[in-house]
C-alpha cells in the first residue's frame, strides 16, 4: 500500500560511517564569505529556543536577520514551559553514556521511525549546548563542589539530563532570547513583536519570503529574503486541550504546507500521563505535572466501577495498583505511553475517580508512611503546591488524581539532512519540524533539538543554499505572487469578519478538539478514524458558514485571530486522521487498537512501515498526497521495544 | 468566606476596563457572570465572559495570556486594586475562582504605569523591558566559542542565589505596583542574575550601568517602597536591587565618572 520513493524526499544523508557524517558534511559544504554574508538576507519566524538560538546564531555570522513572533516579546515562546532537562551526552557521571548511546537511546525511543544521520548528529551537538548554555550564564542546578549536576529520566539507563530547578525550558529560553537581545541591540536582528506569518511565498519553486500581519493594526505586509527559516512550534493545540500554551498553532507550518511543504508524520503525537485532569467545561488548557512523581506515587483505581467513595474510605482489597498489576517489573515507572494507555482503559471501564470520574489516583500514602512527610515534601513540596493551587486539594492528605494528556508533536514539516523543507530556501526548526524523535520524544530531548537545530545546524547548513545565490537578485515584495498572497490573507480574514454566524471560534475549535481526541488521541482504530473523516468534513463546512468573529479588523482582535489558527487546526485534524489511518501497524505514540500483542502492546509492520509519510497538499486535506521516505537502518538493528 | 471545593459561585459583577485604543478614553464597564465553577481560573472566567459578549455580537475583551502557568509573564491584570490579585506568590493565570465569593464585584484593570501604554482593554505594551534587555542583559559569548562546560565552576550556593533572581518572568507587575513606575526589582533581578556568575564578571560593571541607563530612560525612580516585591508572582527579594545599586556606583567609580545615584 506504499507508494513509491519520491525524489523530493531525498533526505541528502552526507557519506561515511555514522559518526563520521556531520565532519564530512561540514567539510564539503559551500562557504559564504564573511563579507559576502551581509548581502543576505534570512527570515527567521518564531523565537522559541530553535528561532531565537537560530536568529542570534545567523546575525552573529554576519547575515542580515529579521525576526518575527506573534508575541509580544520573545521570552514569552512556549518554550519558557518546559520544566524537566535537557539531555546531553557529556558522560559528567561516568556512568557509560556516550554519543553513541544517546543516539541509540532515541532511536530505540522513537520506535525506530526517526533518520539515523540526523538523530546521530543531534547527539554529537548536544555536548556542545551544555558549553554553550553554559557559557551564557544558564544558572543550572550544581553540585556543592560547584560541577554541574545531572538527574536521569526515562527511556535511558544513565543520567545525562542538565536542569535549571522545575525551569529549565524558562532558564534555556532567557538565555537564548539574551543572545537574540543582544543582536537587536547592536543591529543585527530587526525583531518584529506581535507580528503573526500568515503566508509564505514561492516563485519558480524557491521560497521568495513570507506575509506576515501585524496584529496591532491588523495590516499585511510582504517581506522577501534569501531564506526562510519556521521556528514556530508544535501543534499540540489541535487538541483543543493540551499543556501547551494557548496560543501555540500550527498555522506557520500550515500555510507552508499548503505552498509546497510537505508536512510528514502527522499521526505523531505525544500524551503525557501525568498531567492534572480536566475539572469543569470551561477549562482552556491541561498542566503538566513532572512525571519523577511516579518515583513514590502508586497508581490506582477502585476495583468495581462506580465506587464513589472517596480514596481513603476504599480499603486496599478493592483497588486496582493498575501498573503494578499489570507490569509488575517497571510497576509505576512503566514508560509513557504504556502508563497513558493504562490510565485510559481504566477510566474507559467506569472505574475513574475524582468529581467527573476522569482521572486515575496518584497516590503517595505510602510514601509518607515509609520516607516520612518530610522526605516526601523536599522531594515534591514545589508540585505538591502546584496541584493545591489548581486543583484546591492536598496531595498530602489525600491521594493526587491524574490522567494523560497531549503534550508533544512529533509530526512537522518534512526537512532533509540540512533542516531545508521539499521547498528550496524554507526551513524548519525545533518542534516544527520532524526530524529527530520519530513516533516518540524521550523525556528532555525537545530542548535539545531546538538549540541543536537554531546554534550548531542551521547556522552551518543554510550557506549551502545560499551560497550560489550571491549577487543574483531575488525576487522583491512587489512580484505578483506577494500581491496575491496579500490579497488572498485579507479576502480570509475579511471572510471570518464577514460570516456573521452565530458560533465563536473557540466553541469550534472545542469540538473539533473533541473529535481529534475521541479518534486520533491515545488509542486510534480503523472505525474510530473513519468516522472522525467523515464528521470533520462538515463541521469544517459549519466553520465556514456559522462563524462569529466580533470586532474588527483593523487593531488588535484576539477572536480573529483565533479564527485563522482553528480554520489551519481544521484542515491539519483531517489530514492527522488519514495520516493515522493509513499508517497500519502501531508505533510509538501511535496506538493503533487493532495491531498490538497479546499484552497489548504496539505491534510495528517494519516491512511495510519503515518509512516516513509525507504529506502532499493537492488543493484540500481530504486530497493529499502521501509519499514516502523510507527509513534505513545502517547502525542500528530493529528491535522489539520492550519495557516489561 | 472563600468557597468551597467542587461549588459553582455565583451572581459576580466584574467591573472590567475597556478602551479602543491607545489613545481612545477608556471606562469601566459592568458584566455579570450569573454561575462559574470555583475550579475555573480567573483567566478561564474572562474566556467564558468573552465566550458570552460573543454570543451577544459584542467585542471580546482583549488581554494578554499564554502559557496559564504562571511562567511565561504574559498575564498582567490589576484585580482589585493588587497586581496579579490578591494571591501572593500567584500570576492572574494561576489564580482560582475559589478564591472570591459570591455576589463580589470584581474590578479588573490593565498595569497602570506610563512606561506601558494601554494597547486595548487589559493590554498593555511591555517592551520597554526588551530594551532594558538589550543593552546589557547579556553575557557576551559568541555560538561555538565556548569552553567546556565544567570548566566554569560555580559553587551552588551562587547558583541558587543566582537562579533566585533569574526566576523573573518579566510579567511587570512590579512597575504596576509601584507607585512611581519603577522597573528596579525587573532590571535588578537579571542584573543579580549575571552579576552573581562567574561567567557574568568581565562585563559586570558595564551591564550594570547600561542596564540601569536605559532603565532610568524609560521608567520612574525607585524611592523604596517595597510594593514590587509584594506584588512580584515569583517572589524576587528586594535585595537584588541593593545588589544592582552597589555595582551601579562601583561601575561609574570605574569610569571616573559623576555618581548620578546615591
Ligand atoms: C508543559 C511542557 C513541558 C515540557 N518540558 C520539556 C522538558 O522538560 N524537556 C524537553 O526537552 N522538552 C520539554 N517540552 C517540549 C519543549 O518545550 C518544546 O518542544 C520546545 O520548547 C519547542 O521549542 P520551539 O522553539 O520549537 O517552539 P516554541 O517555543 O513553541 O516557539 C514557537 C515560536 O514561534 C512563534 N510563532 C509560531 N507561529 C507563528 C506565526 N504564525 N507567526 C509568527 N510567529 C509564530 C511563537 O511566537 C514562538 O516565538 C515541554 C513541553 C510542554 C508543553
Ligand atoms: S521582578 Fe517579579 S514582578 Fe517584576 S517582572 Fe519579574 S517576576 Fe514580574
Ligand atoms: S499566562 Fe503565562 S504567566 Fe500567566
Amino acid at each position: 500500500m506504499t507508494t513509491a520513493t519520491d525524489p523530493r524526499l531525498n533526505a541528502k544523508i552526507p557519506e561515511g560511517a555514522i559518526a563520521d557524517k556531520w565532519n564530512n558534511y561540514k567539510e564539503d559544504m559551500k562557504l559564504v564569505n564573511p563579507n559576502n554574508k551581509r548581502k543576505f538576507k534570512i527570515i527567521v519566524i518564531g523565537t522559541g529556543l530553535a528561532g531565537a538560538s537560530a536568529a542570534a546564531t545567523l546575525a552573529e555570522l554576519g547575515y542580515q536577520v529579521d525576526a518575527f513572533t506573534f508575541h509580544d516579546s520573545p521570552r514569552r515562546a512556549h518554550s519558557i514551559a518546559a520544566q524537566g532537562g535537557i539531555n546531553a551526552a557529556k558522560n559528567y557521571r561516568g556512568d557509560g553514556d556516550s554519543v553513541h548511546r544517546l543516539f541509540y537511546d532515541t532511536i530505540k525511543g522513537g520506535d525506530f521511525r526517526a533518520r539515523e544521520g540526523n538523530v546521530h548528529r543531534l547527539a554529537e551537538v548536544s555536548v556542545d549546548i551544555i558549553d554553550q548554555m553554559v557559557a551564557q550564564g544558564v544558572p543550572f542546578a550544581r553540585e556543592y563542589g560547584g560541577l554541574l549536576d545531572n538527574r536521569s529520566f526515562g527511556g535511558s539507563q544513565v543520567s545525562r539530563t542538565f536542569y535549571a530547578r522545575g525551569q529549565t525550558g524558562q532558564q534555556l529560553l532567557l538565555g537564548a532570547y539574551q543572545q537574540l537581545a543582544r543582536q537587536v541591540g547592536l543591529g543585527g536582528v530587526n525583531l518584529y513583536n506581535r507580528t503573526e506569518l500568515v503566508d509564505t511565498v514561492v516563485v519558480d519553486g524557491r521560497c521568495a519570503g513570507i506575509v506576515v500581519r501585524d496584529l496591532l493594526t491588523g495590516e499585511l505586509q510582504s517581506h522577501a529574503a534569501h531564506a526562510v527559516v519556521l521556528a514556530t512550534g508544535g501543534y499540540g493545540n489541535v487538541f483543543f486541550l493540551s499543556t501547551n500554551a494557548m496560543q501555540c498553532n500550527v498555522t506557520a507550518a500550515w500555510r507552508a504546507h499548503r505552498k509546497g511543504a510537505m508536512f510528514a508524520n502527522p499521526c505523531y503525537t505525544q500524551i503525557h500521563p501525568t498531567c492534572i485532569p480536566q475539572s469543569d467545561p470551561t477549562q482552556s488548557k491541561l498542566t503538566l505535572m513532572s512525571e519523577s512523581l511516579r518515583n513514590d506515587g502508586r497508581v490506582w483505581v477502585p476495583l468495581n466501577p462506580g465506587d464513589a467513595r472517596p480514596a481513603a474510605q476504599i480499603p486496599e482489597s478493592e483497588r486496582d495498583y493498575v501498573l503494578e498489576r499489570l507490569y509488575p517489573s517497571y510497576g509505576n515507572l512503566a514508560p509513557r505511553d504504556i502508563a497513558s494507555r493504562a490510565a485510559k482503559r481504566a477510566v474507559d471501564s467506569g472505574r475513574g475517580v475524582g468529581p467527573l470520574k476522569n482521572g486515575v489516583n496518584l497516590d503517595f500514602a505510602a510514601a509518607i508512611e515509609r520516607l516520612g512527610k518530610d522526605v516526601v515534601q523536599e522531594r515534591y513540596g514545589n508540585l505538591f503546591e502546584m496541584y493545591e493551587r489548581i486543583s484546591g486539594e492536598n496531595p498530602y492528605d489525600t491521594p493526587m488524581r491524574i490522567y494523560p494528556a497531549t503534550h508533544y508533536t512529533m509530526g512537522g514539516l518534512w526537512v532533509d539532512y540540512e533542516l531545508q523543507t521539499t521547498v528550496p530556501g524554507l526551513y524548519a526548526a525545533g518542534e516544527a519540524n520532524f526530524s529527530d524523535h520519530g513516533a516518540n520524544r524521550l523525556g528532555a530531548s525537545a530542548l535539545m533539538q531546538g538549540l541543536a537545530d537554531g546554534y550548531f545546524v542551521l547556522p552551518y547548513t543554510i550557506g549551502n543554499e545560499l551560497a550560489p545565490l550571491l549577487n543574483k537578485p531575488i525576487p522583491g515584495t512587489d512580484h505578483p505572487a506577494f500581491k496575491l498572497a496579500e490579497q488572498e490573507a485579507r479576502d480570509r480574514y475579511s471572510r471570518y469578519l464577514g460570516t456573521n454566524g452565530k458560533r465563536s471560534p473557540d466553541w469550534f475549535h472545542r469540538e473539533l478538539g473533541k473529535i481529534i481526541w475521541d479518534n486520533c488521541g491515545m488509542e486510534r482504530t480503523q472505525a474510530g478514524l473513519t468516522q472522525a473523516l467523515a464528521d470533520l468534513p462538515p463541521l469544517y463546512e459549519e466553520f465556514q458558514s456559522d462563524l462569529r468573529v466580533t470586532g474588527d479588523g483593523a487593531s488588535i482582535n484576539q477572536t480573529l485571530e483565533k479564527a485563522g489558527r482553528v480554520d489551519d487546526f481544521f484542515q491539519l485534524g483531517m489530514l492527522m486522521c488519514r495520516d493515522a489511518l493509513e499508517r497500519n501497524e502501531s508505533c510509538g505514540g501511535h496506538f493503533r487498537t487493532e495491531y498490538q500483542d497479546e499484552e497489548g502492546e504496539a505491534k510495528r509492520d517494519d516491512e511495510n512501515f519503515a518509512h516516513v509519510a509525507a504529506w502532499e497538499w493537492n488543493g484540500d486535506p481530504m486530497a493529499a498526497i502521501r509519499n514516502v521516505e523510507p527509513l534505513e537502518f545502517e547502525t542500528v538493528h530493529l528491535a522489539t521495544r520492550s519495557y516489561k | 468566606m472563600t468557597a468551597s471545593h467542587g461549588e459553582h459561585l455565583t451572581n459576580l459583577t466584574l467591573s472590567v476596563w475597556r478602551q479602543k485604543g491607545p489613545d481612545a478614553a477608556g471606562a469601566f464597564e459592568s458584566y455579570r457572570i450569573d454561575s462559574i465553577s470555583d475550579e475555573a481560573s480567573f483567566l478561564e472566567m474572562l474566556d467564558v465572559l468573552n465566550e458570552k459578549l460573543i454570543d451577544e455580537g459584542r467585542d471580546a475583551v482583549t488581554f494578554d495570556h499564554d502559557c496559564r502557568e504562571g511562567i511565561c509573564g504574559s498575564c498582567s491584570l490589576m484585580i482589585d486594586g493588587q497586581a496579579h490579585g490578591p494571591q501572593r506568590g500567584t500570576a492572574t493565570c494561576q489564580l482560582h475562582m475559589r478564591k472570591f465569593k459570591s455576589g463580589a464585584n470584581i474590578v479588573i484593570e490593565p498595569w497602570r504605569a506610563t512606561s506601558f501604554p494601554i494597547i486595548k482593554d487589559l493590554m498593555v505594551d511591555r517592551s520597554a523591558f526588551d530594551r532594558i534587555i538589550e543593552s546589557g542583559g547579556y553575557i557576551t559569548s559568541q555560538t561555538g566559542g565556548a569552553p567546556d562546560a565544567n570548566l566554569i565552576p560555580v559553587p551552588k550556593p551562587v547558583a541558587d542565589a543566582a537562579m533566585d533572581a533569574a526566576e523573573c518572568i518579566g510579567c511587570g507587575a512590579c512597575v504596576a505596583a509601584c507607585p512611581n513606575g519603577a522597573a528596579n526589582l525587573f532590571t535588578a533581578a537579571k542584573v543579580a542574575h549575571l552579576n552573581l556568575l562567574p561567567q557574568g564578571q568581565a562585563e559586570r560593571h558595564a551591564r550594570a550601568e547600561s542596564m540601569v541607563e536605559t532603565m532610568d530612560e524609560y521608567f520612574g525612580s525607585c524611592t523604596n517602597h517595597g510594593e514590587c516585591e509584594a506584588a512580584c508572582p515569583k517572589e524576587i527579594s528586594i535585595d537584588v536591587i541593593a545588589l544592582m545599586n552597589k555595582d551601579y556606583r562601583k561601575a561609574k567609580l570605574a569610569n571616573r565618572k559623576e555618581i548620578a545615584r546615591s
